[in-house]
């Protein structure tokens, strides 16, 4: 009996369904298939291809929730490739994630994580657990794998609201699919170590909501400022990082007036220091 | 070894039409309805968990009516349909109109090609935004497919559920409590009983509402709408 998508298995998962019927449209999977494109071969050893990469993205619990921050650029070596690229995604009601890394295969990671939560809230009827989100993102990051060893890492932020909780939370991923929960901060991509320093000095805990975005913007400044393949605010084509506030109501978008004017007064604070 | 008997091509369809239309009657009904803002559906459901009425994709909505385990297999596979595509190329390529035609086509083989047919009578409807219509199609345990207008009704004594709102149904689209108590009106007169808010499953693809339009109501949410 042949009959399109009448289900022979009853996983919830988006992605072991994708694996199964779809392998070729399967980011990692695709890879691994790929005959031309193993480990060793000449391609490979003629140095990686260069794609664009995406950079500092943070997380940053405040009294509410958390604060999820990311610049705009990816650059391709010494090259922008992009000015304005988002890297902050809403994944469903109650979480987001940010990317660093392969822009391409990061875009589309994010695209799959959220077809996945979706599809498994439909069918079973219930979303799953912060902890469950989390784990399944791990998953996913484990499965990219041999596209890491192309040069194509996909690395994400993920911050969620546990409803169940009643709390933000922060989880950091390394290549293997190893998951780590932040309990305060935590920045990621190449200027991620300068965003982290920045945290480390200002973050204190119960910050309220302003407060919070303040010191994520002031962190991804500091990165920008110090750190090539992150995009400071670009004032003259009007272009700024990007915020979502994740809390028990949702996730919501900062409004780019809102960004600007933080930046507008950092901007003022830091001339008058030169003068 | 005995051969088997020989039975007609005709008869064999008749039986087993018969044996399907026997299983769905049983059951009770579910309405869709168009309203001002999108598309109402209400079903009769003494479950508040095993739910007849579900999202399928941002505009896009199913009900399912006969056997449980067999619509709740269809569902599934609806979701997997509308993820994939959404997922291969856009989220509004997704449409009620494909969606349907593949649930045609898998209960016409089951129909003529297995043993028994699924008992089960399914609605597929969709929003339309922009200025375009609304679609809702009623797919038959045949593979039968019909493309309604104003309301659809599906399981249970879907003639006369049917027969009641050609009567009351206004010519203007109605708001979404008048479309309510036409539902439960429609479903209580069929049934010869006063329906209670927990047997009632309502859920609406609201045209309002972000990205995903589907809203399940819960019995308080609903009292509220009514009154």
């Amino acid at each position: 009996m042949k009959l399109p998508f009448l289900p022979n298995h009853d996983d919830p998962s988006f992605f072991d369904f994708l694996t199964a019927q779809h392998p070729d449209l399967t980011p990692g999977i695709r890879a691994a298939a790929m005959p031309g494109l193993s480990a060793g071969d000449p391609l490979r050893a003629a140095g990686a291809v260069t794609v664009p990469q995406a950079t500092t993205v943070l997380g940053l619990k405040y009294q509410d929730g958390v604060v999820i921050a990311g610049d705009r650029r990816a650059t391709e070596g010494f090259q922008i490739a992009e000015r304005r690229i988002e890297k902050v995604f809403k994944i469903d009601d109650y979480s987001a994630m940010a990317i660093a890394g392969a822009a391409g295969p990061c875009v589309e990671m994010a695209k799959l994580f959220q077809t996945e939560l979706e599809h498994y809230e439909k069918l079973e009827g219930v979303q799953l657990s912060c902890d469950g989100k989390a784990n399944k993102l791990g998953q996913m990051v484990k499965a990219n794998l041999p596209m890491v060893f192309q040069g194509l890492v996909v690395m994400p932020l993920y911050v969620g609201y546990d409803v169940k909780r009643a709390e933000g939370r922060i989880f950091k991923y390394d290549l293997a699919g190893g998951r780590y929960e932040e309990s305060d901060y935590h920045a990621i991509g190449s200027g991620g170590k300068d965003a982290r320093n920045t945290m480390r000095e200002h973050f204190r805990k119960g910050m309220a909501e302003q407060e919070a975005l303040k010191l994520a913007l002031l962190a991804l400044y500091n990165a920008a400022d110090d750190d090539v393949g992150t995009g400071g605010p670009d004032l003259v084509r009007g272009i700024y990082p990007t915020a979502k506030i994740v809390n028990a109501t949702g996730i919501t978008d900062v409004s780019e007036q809102q960004i600007r004017g933080i930046y507008d007064g950092m901007i003022a604070a830091r001339r008058s220091k030169e003068s | 070894m005995p051969m088997p008997y020989y039975v007609s091509p005709e008869q064999m369809m008749q039986d087993k039409a018969e044996y399907a239309k026997k299983g769905i009657a049983r059951g009770r009904s579910i309405i869709a309805m168009e309203y001002v803002n999108g598309i109402l559906l209400a079903a009769e459901n003494p479950s508040a968990s095993l739910h007849k009425i579900s999202e399928i994709y941002d505009n896009i909505a199913f009900a399912g009516a006969g056997k449980y385990s067999e619509f709740e297999n269809l569902r599934k596979a609806g979701i997997r349909h509308a993820d994939l595509k959404g997922f291969m190329y856009s989220r509004e390529d997704v449409t009620a109109r494909s969606l349907a035609n593949g649930y045609s086509q898998s209960l016409g083989t089951i129909f003529s090609q297995e043993l028994k047919p699924l008992e089960v009578e399914i609605l597929v409807v969709q929003i339309g935004n922009n200025g375009h219509a609304n679609e809702m199609y009623r797919i038959s345990f045949d593979g039968s497919i019909i493309d309604e207008r104003q309301y659809a009704v599906i399981g249970g004594k879907s003639e006369a559920v049917q027969a009641v709102l050609k009567d009351r149904m206004p010519t203007q689209l109605p708001d979404l409590r008048m479309a309510l108590n036409l539902c439960i009106a429609a479903l209580e007169q069929t049934g010869n009983q006063k329906l209670s808010l927990e047997s009632l499953e309502v859920a609406v693809l609201d045209r309002t509402r972000d990205s995903r339009k589907f809203r399940r109501f819960s019995p308080t949410e609903t009292k509220q709408l009514q009154s």
